[in-house]
């Protein structure tokens, strides 16, 4: 196995820091004064400009280093926290972003203007108020020395995990005048003594002029494993000190800031943690999750697919042999395979979180280029889809979010004027129904304009002058390509592009899309994805001579016909089943079989979601596990088969899409009765 | 019993400097065809067809190939010729072809397979424009051998107007 990239590993943590840091900015922008979040964010820029440096990315370390500088006087109180910072610092992750790409581009005059940004932003602001919980301990003036009592006591397997306790030492050391106490209290007898272990502990007295969250900083990278304490002794020699340099941010290292806090952290005598790690849990998590290329997932589905096949064979043979034992196993595999079938997909299956964290940014932005207010909610996150699924829907999102927020929502004085909040909201839900999830963008905007669409339809030629069009289908016409009612274009949309290439992205995934909207309410387009699944559950049935697969979240019932029924339905397109009429289909017509129909016809009840209706067909088979094989380009054009599958005996089925075949089964009945 | 198992595979050689390259003959109506043997990827037995209601012609039934359903389409259709009967000589050639643009398994019908060997391209005369009881369109080149025409299908043109020619014949 060859030994992977250690740049490429780094860019798989860079990209997970980067994205740490923008959520965390971007919840910070709603909670300005949120300690947790400061802190979270800092940390991200901390690892990143360490990583960076020992993987090689000297452009990035420095930058970064900069920005944690500035940062730093926002953690330290020094600064507050504003929307400009927010938006300073969340610009200059995009530079950081493209350096982790591309280390070696060179844009200093890009560089020096984001870190001017963010000098402004955090220099305008004087020190922070911040709540003092302590007593008053001394306030100290800037540049005074304390003395501090620092005892940290770090996990026993410190050292076996690479960590050197002095280096500690040493760094406090350079902190200021030190006296250090080993406390060896904790040592076992030499017997039971695990010479890997570290059982000790130190207790230091350091006078330094350094403010506590400088000391801390020493401890920050095993601070979630060790109990620090950190004491500020009262008879510290009050010592005038020589002006400490208020030195220029953008250009010293970050511990010469000399201002003294107030101990805004909990008293010192409680063994503080001092960072919480609330704030951070995807830290925690990583013990708990394995990353896996996805390439190794598709391979792995790719087996348990060809097993299900075999399986399937196996089962065909057992069914004809009268050896119990081997039935036996042939029923085992069957259940084994199934469940195994269920562990593979859920391993693929992703949150809708994940999607619909990426618009937060998006809204972000749109607010600064539309100039409008936009609240953006999110509703069923936890509702999960196909990792591969989600990807595709990414940009399709993106464009309706980005239609919602440019053409949706009115303008501020507009939506006071009509009595609605001044913020506009959009709203990104997802919910599971059957075997499809339902994603939809909700705004509630202006709603979408009847008549324009019908001028801008009848211009196209779309649809007749004066002809009367059902709204549903009226609404349906902006998917067409070009078409676009903005009077203007900006630079977001109005150029006709985004409807329908959502449409065709929709439509590959198998889904549809959907528009509802009311003048002067707002809009919702709904998408609806099928749960692409590679291996589905199925019903086999026998048409004639050839086999097909019913996908069984489809299926509502199964009857027989009596041959008095069938007879009698002869000439007519419908039912009657518990008193609701339902159409059928007569699948042996549909697809020509030119074969004699069996005795006894079945009928299979199926949902397309808005209807119901019956399919004859000759024989019902039974469960099926399917595996979907994707069939050729060739066949695109014939909609109402969605696959094919191998059966066990090595024969092809097809796999009906049901509702193109209920389409397709009521057009062809239209245009008998046309002729008749 | 497959009595031509011939895998061939597709073969790293470019077109040799003197024109030659290593084709297929086969078959169809009468008719020989010759396709390049780089692009066949094998020649299988008559095996159980699934057929596809709706589908065109051209492509109109499936076959289970190593698991893969790959479609069958029949040359005759896109020839115009007159539809015929399956016999114990008749076998389906394998070849990988650009769809779209993306690399795809396709099974051709054929009457029978002939042998693998060398045609000189040079020798190959456009097919004339009129006179030709098969859409010119479809023709890449006739090359004369042994006194008969070698007809070279143009298959990128076959598939890409989905078997039908749009002209009289």
């Amino acid at each position: 196995m060859s030994t992977p990239d250690p740049a490429d590993i780094f860019r798989i943590e860079a990209a997970e820091l980067l994205e740490q840091m923008e959520q965390g900015l971007l919840d910070l922008e709603h909670r300005l004064d949120d300690r947790n979040l400061v802190d979270a964010v800092f940390r991200a820029l901390h690892t990143l400009k360490g990583s960076g440096a020992m993987f090689g990315f000297d452009r990035l370390a420095a930058f970064t280093h900069h920005c944690e500088t500035a940062f730093d006087r926002v953690r330290k109180g020094l600064a507050e926290a504003t929307p400009e910072l927010v938006s300073a610092v969340l610009d200059a992750r995009d530079h950081m972003r493209a350096l982790v790409e591309d280390p070696t581009s060179e844009n200093t005059d890009e560089e020096n203007y984001l870190l001017e940004r963010l000098q402004a932003a955090v220099s305008g602001a004087g020190p922070a108020p911040v709540e003092s919980l302590a007593a008053p301990s001394a306030a100290a003036e800037p540049g005074n020395l304390a003395t501090w009592r620092i005892r940290f006591a770090l996990p026993e397997n410190t050292l076996v995990n690479g960590t050197n306790p002095l280096s500690f030492l040493d760094e406090l050391r350079a902190m200021g005048e030190c006296r250090v106490v080993l406390d060896r209290s904790a040592l076992p007898p030499l017997e039971k003594l695990d010479p890997t272990a570290l059982y000790v502990t130190w207790d230091v007295m350091l006078t330094t002029s350094k403010s506590r969250a400088d000391i801390e900083d020493v401890f920050l990278f095993v601070m979630d494993d060790m109990t620090l304490d950190i004491e500020e002794l009262p008879d510290s020699e009050a010592r005038p000190n020589a002006a400490a340099p208020t030195a220029a941010i953008a250009e010293a290292p970050p511990m010469t800031a000399a201002i003294e806090m107030p101990a805004e952290r909990p008293a010192p005598d409680t063994s503080a943690k001092p960072v919480s790690d609330a704030a951070d849990p995807k830290l925690r998590r990583k013990v708990e999750s394995v990353r896996v290329p996805a390439e190794r997932l598709d391979e792995l589905m790719d087996r348990v697919g060809e097993l299900v096949i075999v399986q399937s064979r196996l089962q065909q043979i057992a069914a004809g042999s009268s050896d119990i034992g081997l039935r036996t196993v042939s029923e085992e595999m069957e259940r084994l395979c199934s469940e195994l079938r269920v562990t593979m997909m859920v391993l693929r299956m992703v949150p809708v979180a994940t999607l619909f964290d990426r618009y937060r940014r998006l809204v972000h932005d749109l607010q600064r280029d539309t100039g409008k207010k936009i609240e953006l909610s999110t509703d069923g996150e936890s509702t999960e889809m196909d990792k591969t699924v989600i990807e595709r829907l990414a940009d399709p999102l993106v464009h309706l979010v980005r239609n919602a927020a440019d053409h949706g929502l009115e303008p501020i004085e507009a939506r006071l004027a009509a009595g609605k909040p001044e913020a506009g909201s959009i709203r990104l839900s997802a919910r599971q129904t059957g075997g499809e999830v339902i994603i939809s963008v909700t705004d509630d905007g202006r709603g979408i304009d009847r008549a324009k669409v019908r001028a801008k339809a009848e211009a196209a030629g779309l649809i007749q002058p004066g002809a009367t069009v059902p709204d549903q289908d009226l609404l349906q016409l902006i998917f067409q390509p070009g078409f676009s009612t903005a009077s203007s274009v900006t630079n977001l949309s109005g150029r006709g592009v985004g409807m329908d290439v959502v449409k065709k992205a929709i439509e590959s995934l198998h889904g549809s899309i959907d528009v509802a909207s009311r003048p002067g309410e707002g809009s919702t387009v709904s998408l609806r994805i099928p749960l692409t699944l590679a291996i589905i559950d199925g019903l086999l049935v026998r048409v004639g001579e050839g086999h097909y697969v019913i996908p069984l979240p489809a299926v509502e019932e199964c009857i027989e016909i009596s041959q008095e029924e069938d007879l009698r339905s002869r000439g007519r397109a419908f039912l009657s089943l518990r008193d609701t009429l339902v159409p059928f289909i007569r699948l042996r017509e549909l697809f020509a079989t030119g074969t004699k129909p069996d005795r006894y016809q079945k009928m299979v009840v199926v949902s397309t979601g808005e209807e119901r209706v019956g399919l004859i067909v000759d024989q019902i088979i039974g469960h099926h596990q399917t595996v979907i094989k994707s069939m050729s380009k060739l066949h695109d054009d014939v909609t109402t088969f969605s696959g094919a599958t191998i059966l066990g005996d090595g024969s092809v089925a097809l796999i009906l899409d049901v509702i193109n075949l209920v389409s397709l089964g009521q057009e062809q009945e239209a245009r008998l009765r046309a002729i008749a | 019993m497959s009595d031509l198992a011939l895998k061939t595979k597709a073969t790293l050689r470019d077109v040799p400097a003197d024109d030659e390259i290593e084709v297929l003959t086969f078959e169809i109506g009468g008719e020989t065809f010759a396709l390049e043997a780089a692009i066949v990827r094998e020649i299988l037995d008559l095996l159980p067809e699934t057929i596809v209601p709706g589908s065109r012609p051209f492509v109109n039934a499936v076959i289970n190939f190593r698991g893969k359903v790959i479609p069958l389409a029949d040359i005759r259709v896109a020839m115009g010729m007159a539809a015929a009967a399956t016999t114990i000589d008749s076998r389906v050639v394998v070849v990988e072809l650009d769809l779209d643009g993306a690399s795809s398994l396709v099974g051709l019908r054929t009457d029978r397979v002939n042998e693998v060997t060398t045609l000189s391209k040079a020798s190959g005369e456009p097919p004339p424009r009129v006179g030709l009881k098969w859409p010119p369109q479809f023709i890449e080149c006739l090359i004369q051998r042994e006194g008969a025409f070698i007809i070279f299908p143009n298959l990128k043109a076959i598939f890409a107007s989905k078997g039908r020619a749009s002209g009289p014949d």
